[in-house]
């Protein structure tokens, strides 16, 4: 992440008005930046979501391919993530610059969506103990305004749903099954992402802790808790990060608001996706 | 703490009421979205936009890079712009301007190019033999000299060796400084100074950053706003809102800093006025004491973490440049 400088007595401030509920833009502690999502909007991918936060900005795209299964899990898909900083978000991801910070973000990302429930996995599995789906998502980031985990976790959720898995046809012929892959762009099928995990990262600035940090909000804080929520309210995933020690009862008192913003988050996100498939109109991109 | 959280939850329960009016009274926006606020998802398609003044029907005198300004031989060629077959082509993005027979290209979105006697603001990135290094979004970083600086005590004096082993207690790395460009070097270079008691370090407050082009030249670019805040309009395009009793305290050269907390009343002003410069650079109107007042005048009947929101920004900065019209400035 690109590390902001700041000095103690803005640190001071900051922390003073998490301490009064009432942040730097006016935002309480559980307040989300307003954000803005968009699907479907390269043409080239089974599914794809843009999802910018404040000044963050992140592309995804899902491509499907056909696989071999795993010999240890015959009767499941798989997913892959793959996450590209992008050198126009801060000159510091140039080269391989933005790699360790990729490589956290896909660990996370792999083990929010590793819990069985998440996905439907089986549904991705063609034959069971011999072909399966394997979606490759792609993560582009574009700019870091603050809070990557939960916007990269917000548009891969998006691009899940916006996922059109062309439907298969099985003929069986002399010595094996033979797959044939529909062509027909209408000839698909969709994959319920009612049990995907966003991720609500919790950053403890303070005695208090907040959602949805701006860079140099992240920039104060010294410990951080990413949690993966599913809609129900399930964790599925989680993981610290910083320097700093939490004491079991914040750490409680973090998941539980995590908790709520994340429930919130997947059905406000949810609901606007229905919004979206409902309208039919030209995708906007990044022409506006 | 236990008084911070007894004091927000009354501070909830007024916006709540208040709110309340308001959806009644004067906006129609649904209720639920302004008390649960805690999430706001919206599609890029229902996204507002204002005015497009770059596609509309006239586009003014908007160019982009390439651009014939003029098939003109008559005129002369200023910043932003450069001849090329008997025509003036723009080189840059932005708004044509003309001063007599001087035609010069202002880019919408630059870097900062000094000039002497500009007010900005900087952050501290190094400090090195008898200078810092300071950022100062242009686009080389400036440097402010030891013997360009005000001493703690305002003394004057000739700078000792112990003084440059003193330099990292003055300023050190990420520390921010308002200071005026003193020179501008051949290579574009900025020299900075301080040797002024409005300037110095800055003490606790939120830096906000816009593009540089919006920020108005004015005699003076100090403001102790009516509303409980005092702000600097960098000439760089960083804008620091700070309580206003810390300036008077700053009056020093601001070298000891006050750690104490500021009052809600006063953070909140300034929260209010950081989001009110943010949706005004946002729309692309200039910046300075008058526009950022009435904005944040026109915000009054909004919470001020909802003049994020794209719709308010809109209706306010739309008040705000018709008062500005009406008046004529």
């Amino acid at each position: 992440m690109a590390d902001v400088d700041l000095s103690e007595p803005e640190k001071v401030y900051i922390l003073h008005s998490v301490q009064e509920n009432l942040r730097e833009d006016g935002r309480g502690c559980e307040d989300f930046r307003h954000m803005e999502v968009e699907t479907g909007l390269i043409s080239n991918t089974n599914g794809s979501a843009r999802v910018r936060l404040a000044s963050t900005d992140v592309l995804v795209g899902i491509k499907v391919q056909l696989t071999p299964v795993d010999p240890k899990k015959p009767n499941v898909g798989r997913i892959e993530f793959f996450l590209d900083c992008s050198a126009n978000a801060t000159p510091a991801f140039e080269g391989r610059g933005g790699e360790g910070l990729a490589s956290e973000i896909t660990a996370m990302l792999t083990r929010s969506y590793s819990c069985f429930s998440a996905i439907d996995y089986t549904s991705l599995c063609l034959l069971p103990g011999q072909q399966c789906w394997l979606l490759y998502i792609d993560i582009l980031l574009l700019e870091c305004g603050g809070n990557l985990f939960d916007a990269v976790s917000i548009a891969v959720k998006a691009a899940l749903f916006n996922l059109r898995i062309p439907n298969v046809t099985m003929t069986k012929d002399e010595g094996g099954i033979e797959l044939d892959v529909s062509d027909d762009p209408f000839d698909f099928k969709r994959l319920d992402v009612s049990g995907a995990p966003v991720i609500v990262t919790v950053n403890k600035i303070g005695h208090q802790h907040v959602v949805d940090a701006s860079e140099k909000e992240e920039a104060c804080s010294l410990a951080k808790v990413m949690l993966g929520i599913t809609e129900k309210g399930t964790v599925t995933a989680m993981k610290k990060e910083g320097s700093g020690s939490l004491d079991s009862e914040s750490i409680s008192e973090m998941i539980e608001s995590a908790k709520n913003v994340g429930i919130e988050l997947n059905k406000c996100l949810l609901n606007i996706l229905k919004e979206e498939e409902a309208k039919i109109e030209e995708p906007v991109g990044f022409l506006r | 703490m236990q008084a911070g959280t007894s004091s927000g939850f009354a501070f909830c329960l007024f916006s709540a009421t208040f709110l309340f009016l308001l959806s009644i009274s004067t906006y129609s926006l649904d209720l639920n979205k302004f008390i649960n606020m805690s999430v706001d998802i919206r599609l890029a398609k229902s996204r507002v936009v204002g005015l497009d003044v770059y596609h509309g029907d006239d586009p003014g005198n908007i160019v982009t890079p390439g651009d014939i300004i003029t098939a003109d031989t008559g005129f002369m060629r200023g910043h932003g712009t450069y001849m090329s077959e008997d025509c003036l082509h723009s080189s840059v993005a932005g708004m044509v301007e003309r001063v007599n027979k001087l035609v010069s290209v202002r880019p919408l979105k630059t870097r900062y190019n000094g000039e002497i006697g500009d007010v900005v603001i900087g952050r501290i990135i190094e400090v090195s033999q008898k200078k810092w290094r300071v950022e100062t979004h242009s686009r080389m970083d400036s440097i402010l000299m030891l013997s360009s600086v005000n001493l703690p005590g305002g003394e004057l004096r000739r700078r000792s060796e112990e003084d440059e082993k003193m330099m990292r207690n003055y300023l050190k790395e990420g520390d921010l400084i308002s200071a005026e460009v003193q020179n501008v070097m051949s290579d574009g270079c900025l020299s900075l100074h301080t040797r002024s008691l409005k300037y110095g370090k800055l003490g606790q407050g939120t830096l906000v950053k816009v593009s540089p082009s919006l920020v108005l030249r004015r005699k003076t670019h100090f403001h102790n706003l009516p509303v409980g805040a005092s702000i600097i309009l960098g000439n760089n395009g960083y804008i620091w809102i700070c309580p206003t009793e810390h300036v008077e305290a700053g009056e020093t050269g601001g070298y000891e800093t006050n750690l104490q907390p500021v009052s809600r009343s006063e953070r909140e002003a300034i929260a209010r006025l950081r989001n009110c410069v943010l949706a005004l650079a946002d729309q692309n109107v200039l910046l300075f004491d008058t526009s950022i007042l009435y904005t944040f005048e026109a915000s009054q009947k909004y919470a001020v973490k909802d003049i994020l929101k794209p719709e308010v920004i809109l209706e306010v900065v739309d008040l705000v440049q018709q008062r500005l019209e009406l008046e004529g400035s």
